[in-house]
């Protein structure tokens, strides 16, 4: 299943916690508002999942900026994804030397211990996602520790020299 | 070092000059500022905030210490670059995208060494007069950039990040900026352009060049991760005797990363050009694989050229020209350069003879491919060219002149790019073609027993279909 741009969300609820987390961000920046775009998009992604149509308008509103140029960056970074990723994104890195100690066979055991069907992936829609929904994956480019390959991040973790694709998993069970 | 313990099956090899890398792996050791304290942690702060910013300078020009980052470019100097006349802020960057293929080192300086980081940052912020300083860190780090926004607010609260710092009436915040997933941000002024909140586009120099025209358009210095910590290392030393260190313009230690077809990958902190890439690779990181023989290397990140097993080169040494063979380089900026390649980020990945050169290359030009802002039309469509004409190549589809073509095709980019990312991309075909286009031109018969077939072919079999 490959996710496609879904703009079909309900209003944004931003819970206050967050909308102070983002303010204090933006002070990081005393020149520029214009600065904290990516940090209050990290912050959206990380609390929506993905970057909807209305997360740019309210990031745009909060800046005082065209919405345009946010969506320039949402669109631009490969790392903020505007559709919902599954509870656990697999990001597997797919660069030299990860392929070298074996990355594409890791890709495809995570696929098929997660049930992950990637026939439609391409590079506008880089994600795919397993039946349930649990899990999404995706290629990544070098993640920086091309020594201990092949490796990749589950969520916010890193995990090295995986081996083992369904004990990986095991590990994101809930 | 006798009093420092590592952690089992973590100790730095014999021939390493641990400094940047002391308190990597090493047991007992924590993130947190008491640690770092009881280590004579900020000393080295406290002591060049009792010299003239100017001084500082001076130092780290004396010592020599060229860019970790890529381009080996001397920090010092780079400092003074800053206009004289200068009435605008000026802003110090941290480079901690550590995202060029192979290089793997500031990712264990943000994760286990936070402060000094901070305190090179800091000492860096004192010489070029930075009252605000940011840390551009890859969005892949999120653990580290947490770790490293923990040790900012332990600075703060012991005094010496803040207003006034340690009394002298010097200010300084420093904080840290996430990327999102793109190899540009690298690149100082597409990182710069980013930071400012817009698509990572870099700039045209000149005139941006950061130091006169940076973050908000004001001078601006941009250094990576570990040029960063030496300077904390240049002020404890001298810069006199830090330049002792290392070899003559070649100063220091700089950390090896090595990865690829070696029985021990791992990351080495040698003193720069003491160590050879035949002791590299065949002492340090144990040798290759079992029966395997050295088919190439690429020796300073993937975008530095590739240097073909067995190769000999010419260089100058003194007045004399002397042939120099693979394995006889010492790692350090100019001999590789001689050589024709680049010391780069310090990424050394080495390629044995199992592997198919045009699925190395095709690898890489997917890298790249994905990779170009898209802002020159010859980065933009060739960098996708080359990784097109590789796909043919793994999926055993290649033409007659496809190997001309590809090699056309990266000679049309270099030098006509805003960027490096031109020279970046175009460099690894340009030195697989040169050093293996028998192989490569093998592979563009299909008929012939040397075309690739694995599940990389299908794979790209099936790319090519969409
Ligand atoms: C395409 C490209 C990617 C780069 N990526 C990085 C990087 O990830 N980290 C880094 O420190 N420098 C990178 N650089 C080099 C920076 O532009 C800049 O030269 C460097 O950060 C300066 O710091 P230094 O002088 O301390 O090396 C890159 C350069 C280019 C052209
Ligand atoms: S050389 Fe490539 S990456 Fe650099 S600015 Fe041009 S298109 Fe962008
Ligand atoms: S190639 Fe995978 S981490 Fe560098």
């Amino acid at each position: 299943m490959i996710l496609k741009a879904n703009f079909s969300v309900m209003a944004l609820e931003i819970p206050s916690t967050l909308e102070q987390e983002i303010d204090e961000r933006i002070t990081h920046y005393p020149v520029s508002k214009r600065s904290a775009v990516l940090p209050v998009l990290h912050a959206l992604q990380h609390h929506f999942g993905y970057i909807s149509e209305e997360a740019v308008e309210w990031t745009a509103k909060k800046l005082d900026l065209l919405p345009i140029k946010v969506l320039e960056v949402v669109t631009f970074y490969p790392g903020f994804r505007q559709y919902a990723p599954g509870k656990y994104h697999i990001r597997v890195c797919r660069t030299l030397s990860c392929a070298m100690a074996g990355s594409f066979d890791l890709m495809d055991s995570l696929c098929q211990a997660a049930k992950i069907d990637r026939s439609g992936v391409n590079h506008h829609h880089p994600i795919a996602v397993s039946e349930d929904g649990k899990y999404s994956i995706e290629f990544a480019e070098c993640l920086a520790s091309c020594g201990t390959g092949p490796v990749c991040m589950v969520n916010d973790d890193f995990h090295e020299k995986v081996e083992d694709a369904a004990a990986l998993l095991g590990q994101y069970r809930d | 070092m006798a009093d420092i313990n590592y952690l089992p099956g973590k100790e730095p090899h014999a021939r390493e000059h641990r400094m940047i890398f002391r308190n990597v792996d090493r047991a007992g050791w924590d993130t947190s500022i008491a640690t770092y304290l009881k280590e004579g942690g900020y000393e080295q702060l406290k002591a060049a905030l009792k010299m003239e910013p100017k001084a500082v300078t001076e130092e780290v020009k004396k010592a020599g210490v060229r860019g970790r980052g890529g381009a080996g470019f001397p920090a010092g100097l780079k400092w003074t670059f800053i206009p004289p006349n200068n009435t605008k802020p000026v802003y110090l960057i941290c480079n901690a995208d550590e995202s060029e293929p192979g290089t793997f080192k500031d990712r264990y300086i943000i994760h286990q060494d936070p402060h000094q980081l901070i305190e090179g940052m800091a000492i860096a912020c004192f010489a070029v007069g930075a009252k605000l300083a940011y840390i551009y860190i890859r969005e892949e780090f999120p653990e580290g950039a947490k770790i490293l926004e923990k040790a900012i607010a332990e600075a703060r609260e012991k005094g010496f990040l803040g207003k006034n710092i340690q009394g002298t009436g010097f200010d300084l915040e420093i904080y840290v900026h996430r990327g999102a997933g793109a190899y540009i941000c690298g690149e100082e002024t597409g990182l710069i352009e980013s930071l400012e909140g817009k698509r990572p586009y870099p700039r045209i120099k000149p005139p941006y060049f950061p130091a006169a025209m940076g973050l908000y358009l004001c001078p601006t210095i941009v250094n990576n991760v570990e040029t960063l910590c030496h300077v904390k290392h240049i002020i404890q030393m001298g810069g006199d005797e830090y330049a002792k260190l290392g070899t003559p313009n070649n100063t220091g230690t700089r950390i090896l990363c090595v990865s690829g077809d070696v029985q021990k990958p791992g990351y080495f902190e040698v003193q720069v050009g003491k160590v050879t890439m035949g002791e590299l690779i065949h002492d340090m990181c144990g040798g290759l694989k079992p029966g395997r023989k050295l088919k190439a290397v690429i020796p300073g990140g993937s975008s530095a050229k590739v240097l073909r097993g067995g190769e000999v080169f010419k260089i100058k040494r003194g007045d004399a020209m002397v042939d120099v063979s693979l394995e006889d380089i010492p790692m350090d900026f100019d001999t590789l350069a001689a050589c024709g390649s680049m010391a780069g980020s310090g990424g050394v990945i080495v390629i044995d003879d199992s592997r198919s050169i045009s699925w190395v290359l095709n690898n890489l030009n997917a890298f790249y491919a994905h990779e170009s802002c898209g802002q020159c039309t010859p980065c933009r469509e060739g960098s996708l060219w080359m990784k097109k004409i590789t796909d043919r190549l793994v999926a055993g589809q290649g033409a007659p002149g496809d190997i001309d073509t590809l090699d056309s095709v990266a000679r049309q980019i270099d030098g006509r790019t805003i960027c490096a990312f031109g020279e970046a991309c175009s460099w690894p075909t340009e030195a697989f073609v040169a050093k293996f286009r028998d192989e490569l031109v093998a592979d563009t018969n299909p008929g012939t027993a040397d075309a690739i077939v694995n599940r990389e072919t299908l794979l790209a079999a099936a790319n090519l279909a969409q």
